[in-house]
């Protein structure tokens, strides 16, 4: 057993958890922090993401031990109280979401490559950005649009594409 | 229509609870004391079960239980079965071969469910799911469905002999033979359907609940129709009489058919929670969705069409094998024929058509319904050979389309179904306008210099949605009518909730359903609540599939608003002391027409509760209750028209545009249509390009098991669609809607591989269309 403590969505929390425990299940089990999604067992789907220390990561390729002692930012952490996000906002504004699994790992994940690139996003960057996130209702076409308009709003300046 | 009402594109209401990480999937419920379940599933393709021993599982950490196929016969639990009769043509029924939810004597694919361990945690269960020690007797597996008709094909089901399930037909077999033997052209294609995966995000989940008090079963489960889910686990499968059984489907993460079906797992769950006294939840890793989550597609067809010295299309004949898996799915024998040959006269006038389906048992997963269903082979069928036609004949895609479209509606096919309305040629002139198809020659040309191949491919669907009248489809086969349910129940302080027996797993029913309510009434959307999912607040409802929900679930509620609106009326006009047919209700108040008098809508409301007021005799509440059935299916159509550039050194495709113009009838929110068809064409360009379910035919095992093997669409893939709509109303319903769920997918597929044999020059190209096909095709 592995005794772990991190700041979750700014709020200190410890556990006694058995030493294959993942990230993920960590959050979910422990913490009731379902908006973090298990949709592969193979690290490609993407609906885990959350931050680790200001950095996305799929929390199902980490275990819960190896997170101790880190800042952790899960998706019901993400919006400013009652105001959301510019990612989440974005999301709902350009219809980014279907059926909402893959949601929170996208917007995760948008949130880090916005960070990433403060020059601003094109269409072909985001398109490859996401390579590591799958979504099987929208076609990416409004998750595209999305991260590009919450790009834009954050001060990226949007590039031609 | 007002800011809210039909036809505004309104952001989603349930967006907010997605996006905030507040969703609620069955693997974010707990109940007091639940347990985990794993199943132990067969890693052989086609075996007897010598012996099943669980003492060492049974022994192991934190198991409360392990059941096998034994325990659950004795206790009663039935076969899963196949909802939809379909006799051969010699007139004899389908062939049904015995399918327990925990196998007992013979496992007949990988991933086949023997044994359910309940433990403490789901680690636990896992580690004790493989202690559970079964003896195998291996025996040869057939993965094929053409080669499982062969005379020494393995044989799955004592039942079906040679494999064989049905052999079906359609259409009148002399007249299309004669408009072969006198055509002046024909052409022939061996047309492959290439077999998918469906993968919903979230994998398949159940949670059974059973309450020793009540003696009450509660099953959570990943469902697109509960109350069906509820029907046949009753009936069927004797889990629990109705009134004891309450199935809930939550939020839900994507379906596209693969949650139709009732599946052994929350069979099992609901019956392991009585047998170990404890609430058992089970969720399937990716790998089992892959293994177990019924397949789409899969079809083998030999096609003939024959056409006049015009260029009229005279005759089609079709023959096609397909796969049906290792047992027959719930719906299964319905897709390859009467939702597949019943839409081979596409959007041409073709006098005589026929159709023989067979439909064959393989050592695979089940095949059933997969967004489409039966629809998508249909079209590829359809619109391959012509495309292929018109390359062999030397006249355009276009004009050989335009030259065979039906313009007279109704118009009745020599297939069943009898179209209502429709506008093809509009379509295909959108989509050829925002194509440039006019100026693609000048755009292959500078490809070529780029050393580039540019094709262009296009594809004109139709598909039959709507689904679909009782009584006909009951004439058909089917086991249950296909209508749906409404209530409306106005609250007394003006509040509305809608109960539907429609399910929405990412359509934003919760969006568009509310935007009739405030359409009618003039009320805001979020003052209307859209209650589904739950078959203790909704009585009935058929579910979510076969882009049924506008047609028939919207229909539903707007005969149940008619029927609040003549009451309301009724208690206005007391209230205003005019006459009933001077009240209209608009802009959330009821008002005399052509006066300022005027009632707010809440106080009309309040009066039919308070009942202080109201007209002599009339009972108190604002409640009304509707079943629609419809008196036909509806004809979404359109036309996808796909441009592409190969390269030539690897065979890889870029997809360089993409245009969708499609008749949907009226819409209510563009914003969710448009998305739905993004959706749809996402999944028919993978399965185009990229997607393939693959099994080794030696021995049966599925190599396509992951995302690491199965290629999933992803952004990169993909590009920006354009898509557009053109409008002829669907005379059949009260809203004049048509469906979107399922087109993009129905049309995208022969588009793009039109689009990519036009490139390379070379006609023989089987999906998916990877690199590597491409390329050999190129040689």
């Amino acid at each position: 057993m592995a005794d772990v403590t991190m700041t979750v969505n700014g709020r200190k929390i410890s556990g006694t958890v058995e030493d294959r425990t993942l990230l993920v299940h960590f959050l979910r089990e422990n913490e009731g922090l379902t908006g973090t999604h298990v949709g592969c067992d193979t690290s490609q789907c993407g609906a885990c993401v959350v931050h680790v220390d200001g950095m996305a990561v799929k929390s199902c390729t980490m275990l819960a031990a190896q997170a101790s002692g880190s800042e952790v930012l899960t998706i019901e952490g993400l919006a400013d109280g009652a105001e959301l996000h510019p990612v989440q906002a974005a999301f709902k504004e350009h219809h980014g979401l279907q059926c909402g699994f893959c949601t929170p790992g996208m917007i995760m994940a948008a949130a880090d490559m916005i960070r990433r690139h403060p020059e601003g996003l094109d269409e072909k960057t985001v398109r490859a950005e996401l390579e590591g996130n799958i979504c099987r209702c929208t076609g990416y076409h409004n998750i595209v649009k999305a991260i590009l308009a919450a790009s834009e709003a954050m001060g990226g300046k949007a590039k031609a594409a | 229509m007002g800011i809210e009402g039909i036809g505004a594109r309104v952001a989603r209401k349930e967006d907010k609870r997605f996006i905030t990480g507040l969703g609620r999937y069955v693997d974010d419920m707990t109940v007091p004391g639940m347990k985990h379940a794993a199943f132990v599933r067969s890693p052989h393709a086609h075996a007897n079960i010598r012996s099943i021993n669980v003492d060492a599982a049974s022994d192991m950490p934190g198991v409360i239980g392990v059941l096998t196929g034994r325990e659950l016969q004795a206790d009663g639990i039935g076969n899963l079965i196949c909802g939809w009769m379909v006799h051969s043509k010699d007139g004899s029924p389908m062939k049904m071969g015995a399918w327990s939810a925990l196998a007992t004597e013979k496992v007949r694919y990988v991933g086949d469910a023997v044994a359910i361990v309940v433990a403490d945690t789901k680690g636990q269960a896992r580690d004790a799911a493989e202690a559970v020690e079964i003896d195998y007797e291996e025996l040869p597996a057939i993965t094929d469905a053409v080669k499982a008709l062969d005379e020494n094909a393995p044989q799955l089901h004592p039942e079906a002999e040679g494999n064989l399930i049905y052999d079906w037909e359609i259409g009148d077999s002399a007249a299309t033979d004669s408009a072969l033997a006198d055509a002046a052209h024909v052409t022939r294609m061996k047309i492959v359907n290439n077999r998918l995966i469906p993968n919903a995000m979230e994998p398949r989940a159940a949670l059974g609940h059973y309450d020793k008090a009540e003696d009450h079963y509660t099953c959570w489960t990943t469902s697109q129709n509960p109350h069906v889910a509820r029907l046949v686990m009753s009936a069927f499968y004797n889990v629990a009489p109705e009134n004891k059984l309450r199935v809930i489907a939550p939020d839900v993460g994507g379906g596209f058919g693969s949650k139709i079906f009732i599946y052994p797992e929350e069979i099992v769950c609901l019956w392991a929670s009585k047998r170990t006294g404890v609430p058992v939840k089970w969720v399937a890793d990716r790998t089992e969705s892959f293994l177990t989550d019924a397949h789409g597609r899969d079809h083998v067809t030999e096609v003939q069409m024959a056409f006049g010295a015009d260029n009229r299309i005279t005759g089609l004949k079709v023959d096609t094998i397909a796969n049906f898996g290792a047992y027959m799915s719930l719906f299964s024998s319905s897709v390859p024929t009467y939702l597949y040959a019943t839409l081979l006269s596409g959007q041409y006038d073709i006098p005589a058509i026929h159709a023989n389906v067979r439909g064959v048992y393989t050592n695979t997963a089940p095949v059933d319904a997969y967004r489409g269903a039966g629809r998508p082979e249909a079209t590829y069928v359809v619109e391959r050979t012509v495309e292929t036609a018109a390359r062999e004949l030397g006249i355009s895609p276009a004009e050989l389309r335009r030259k065979n479209f039906i313009r007279e509606f109704p118009h009745q096919t020599p297939v069943i179904m009898n179209y209502d309305a429709g506008d093809y040629d509009a379509s295909l002139e959108a989509a050829m306008r925002e194509a440039d198809y006019d100026g693609f020659a000048a755009r292959r040309a500078e490809a070529e210099k780029r050393g580039r191949k540019r094709g262009i491919g296009m594809s004109c669907y139709i598909e039959a949605c709507g689904i679909a009248p009782s009584a006909a489809v009951g004439s058909l086969g089917a086991g249950v009518g296909l209508w749906e349910s409404a209530e409306v129940r106005v609250n007394a302080a003006g509040t509305i909730e809608v109960l539907t027996g429609s399910h929405s797993h990412g359509q934003g029913h919760e969006t568009t359903f509310s935007q009739l309510v405030a359409h009618r009434f003039g009320v805001p959307i979020e003052q209307v609540s859209i209650v589904h999912g739950d078959t203790d607040k909704v009585q009935m409802g058929m579910g979510t599939y076969g882009s049924r929900s506008g047609a028939v679930g919207m229909s539903a509620i707007a005969k149940a608003l008619d029927k609040v609106e003549a009451k309301a009326k009724k208690i206005a006009a007391h209230l205003l002391e005019a006459d009933e047919s001077d009240i209209v209700i608009e802009n959330g108040e009821a008002k005399v027409a052509g006066t300022d008098k005027t009632v707010p809508w809440f106080q009309v409301a309040l009066a039919a509760y308070t009942a202080h007021n109201l007209p002599e005799g009339m009972e108190p509440g604002l409640k009304e209750g509707a079943f629609y059935d419809p008196t036909n299916f509806t004809f979404p159509a359109g036309c996808y028209i796909c441009e592409v550039e190969v390269d030539p050194e690897t065979g890889h495709t870029d997809i360089v545009q993409f245009v969708a113009a499609d008749d949907f009838g009226n819409i209510v929110n563009p914003m969710i249509v448009e998305g739905q068809v993004h959706g749809g064409l996402a999944q028919g360009i993978g399965q185009a390009l990229l997607e393939g379910c693959h099994y080794d035919p030696a021995t049966g095992q599925l190599i396509t098991a992951s995302y690491m093997d199965y290629t999933m669409p992803r952004a990169a893939d993909l590009p920006s669609f354009r898509v557009s709509t053109t409008n002829t109303p669907c005379p059949g319903n009260p809203l004049g809607i048509k469906g979107c769920g399922e087109a993009g997918a129905i049309g995208s597929p022969p588009a793009l591989i039109n689009a990519i044999t036009d490139a390379i020059g070379n006609n023989d190209l089987t999906m998916p269309a990877t690199p590597q096909r491409v390329w050999a095709a190129m040689q």
